[in-house]
């Protein structure tokens, strides 16, 4: 808090208000009645409405084909993330070591950051695409025929593909200005104790980047779990039946397609736990870097 | 202090390649006829149809309806990116300004308030969102478009880290200058503030081009619809019809992509500034 401050019994409020007002009819209401109507069972056109408790959760938490999404939810957050941070980790130490060109590699290599996650998904359609796609040709060399869209494995492959494309730049972007921030006496006492590139980076920058590897895992698990909406909705076309999907794509589903407003509700508010468990380790983990700092 | 090697170029040029290589082919793609799309697959040369193609996807009215036009969708586009941004830039310098400014019994209050909404995606809570706008009667509209969005607090925090840092010897000069809140605000503090306006204008810009979910829940009159919601009604119809318009689909796309990719690339330095210090 600021040392000096205004004193006026009403401003405060005036400069708040806008923000406030917002939050609470576009966040708190539908939050509230998320969670309200996941103990409710009601009629697709919301005439009535009954209290059924639990049975939404347990309804959700029992189903295969939710425990099937589930795990695939799981297998797709765990490869986004691990392939995004290597990949981003791994070009952003490169852009770090070279001098020259580097910027030309830094704008080039941040561009794809700015594609939104449906267009991304559009131009990996195109790559995968049975007729014109260069990926199944070259997948055809190898005996596998590929059909995105009808084999589950084929279609999960090019998801997971167009995913971590979309964020390596992400990954790229934190992990380099990581990087950068290491002091310039750190790096020269690690090059004179440790003659090999890669013992250096082992022991010396990789504990230093720590920290935000940290952080972009949490933000990469998000990612994984939320903003890859577009690119699956994409990629599936509305036809989930036999395609890979995640959990917030099924919340949407059932809750837009199928109108199961209880059921989506109830899995609204498990997505919501998820997120929560989350965003605790992520102010935690800044809650201590900031002690450090 | 270290050489250059070989393979660390080599590592990059690849990675270049990958990241800008599809972007690169899907815009040469479009700049060629459907039909020679249809038979030789993807482009890497430039075409003869470039004109022609975002002649088409800019003017010709598509859609299922047929009421929507590329260069409708580029506007739409446009007023979701910039109205987001303004408003979010608006909302937060605000709320930022009472909160670390003013002593107030509500602060703490209303700090955990703005606080807890970065804890919900707008994903998780879809459904009673779209409710709510079916309630307040704002299905189809920019008000709806926009505002919802604003409903999350990352603007204020970084505002509010922002304000925290500039001196307090500079309100002190101020107030005895005779300056009241206001003056100090808007004389002051905004102009303080430049370039962390415009590095969150770059990345809030973005992010309201770039959504997808909201709109297609919001909007289903294809007047109001952005290029990144009309991407899957132009997979729809592509898919549906005889020889596929590859070309026109892939311009699109990269009209989609365009704005954003070129504010980023212009802007980085701010936009990786705003990125790095709002999320840390």
């Amino acid at each position: 808090m600021k040392r000096v401050q205004f004193n006026s019994p009403l401003l405060p409020y005036l400069f708040v208000l806008p923000q406030m007002a917002i939050i609470v009819i576009f966040f708190y209401w539908p939050s509230v009645q998320a969670i309200q109507s996941s103990f409710y069972l009601e009629d697709p056109f919301g005439f009535s409405a009954s209290f059924v408790g639990f049975d939404n959760y347990v309804d959700a938490l029992t189903s295969s084909y939710y425990l099937r999404v589930a795990q695939f939810t799981v297998i797709f957050t765990v490869l986004v993330t691990f392939f995004s941070l290597a990949l981003g980790l791994l070009l952003a130490s490169k852009a770090d070591d070279v001098i020259r060109g580097s910027s030309s590699y830094k704008t080039l290599l941040i561009s794809v950051y700015a594609i939104a996650p449906p267009v991304a998904g559009l131009i990996g359609m195109m790559f995968f695409d049975q007729h014109i796609g260069p990926f199944v040709k070259m997948a055809a060399w190898f005996g596998w025929d590929m059909k995105v869209g009808i084999n589950y494995f084929d279609t999960a492959f090019a998801m997971i593909t167009v995913a971590v494309w979309k964020q390596i730049p992400y990954n790229f972007i934190f992990f380099l200005s990581g990087l950068q921030s290491i002091p310039v006496s750190v790096r020269e006492a690690a090059a004179i104790d440790n003659r090999s590139r890669l013992g250096r980076f082992w022991t010396v920058t990789l504990p230093l980047l720590a920290p935000t590897a940290f952080f972009l895992l949490i933000i990469n698990m998000t990612y994984s779990l939320f903003d890859t909406f577009g690119i699956i909705d994409v990629i599936v076309k509305d036809k989930a039946a036999n395609n890979p999907i995640t959990l917030v794509y099924k919340v949407y589903m059932d809750g837009f397609r199928g109108n199961d407003i209880g059921g989506s509700a109830a899995q609204s508010v498990i997505l919501m736990l998820i997120v929560l468990v989350l965003t605790f380790f992520q102010f935690r983990f800044i809650e201590r870097r900031v002690h450090y700092n | 202090m270290h050489r250059t090697n070989f393979w660390d170029h080599l590592i990059l040029l690849f990675g270049v390649f990958i990241m800008v290589g599809p972007i690169f082919v899907a815009f040469m793609t479009s700049t060629h006829e459907a039909v020679d799309v249809h038979m030789k697959g993807l482009q890497v040369t430039w075409g003869d149809d470039f004109v022609d193609t975002y002649k088409e996807v800019l003017t010709t009215r598509g859609g299922f309806t047929g009421d929507v036009t590329g260069a409708r969708m580029v506007m739409n586009s446009f007023i979701l990116g910039i109205g987001f941004a303004v408003g979010k830039i608006v909302l937060s310098m605000m709320a930022a300004y009472g909160l670390v400014y003013f002593r107030s019994r509500f602060s703490t209050l209303f700090f955990w308030m703005i606080f807890t909404t970065l804890l919900l995606p707008l994903e998780v809570r879809i459904l009673p969102s779209y409710d709510v706008m079916t309630k307040l009667g704002l299905v189809n509209t920019y008000t709806g478009l926009i505002v919802p969005l604003l409903a999350s607090a990352t603007g204020t925090f970084f505002f509010r880290q922002f304000f925290k840092s500039v001196p307090d010897e500079l309100l002190e000069a101020a107030r005895i200058d005779g300056a009241g809140p206001f003056k100090f605000f808007i004389d002051i503090l905004v102009p303080l503030s430049k370039t962390m306006m415009a590095a969150i204008f770059i990345i809030m810009f973005v992010y309201g081009w770039n959504q997808y979910l909201w709109p297609m829940i919001m909007t289903n009159e294809e007047t109001f619809y952005t290029l990144v919601r009309g991407i899957k009604q132009i997979l729809l119809v592509w898919v549906g019809s005889q020889i596929p318009e590859y070309n026109q689909a892939f311009a699109l796309a990269v009209l989609a992509m365009l704005p954003p990719v070129l504010i980023v690339v212009i802007f980085q330095s701010w936009f990786i500034k705003g990125l790095t210090e709002s999320d840390k």
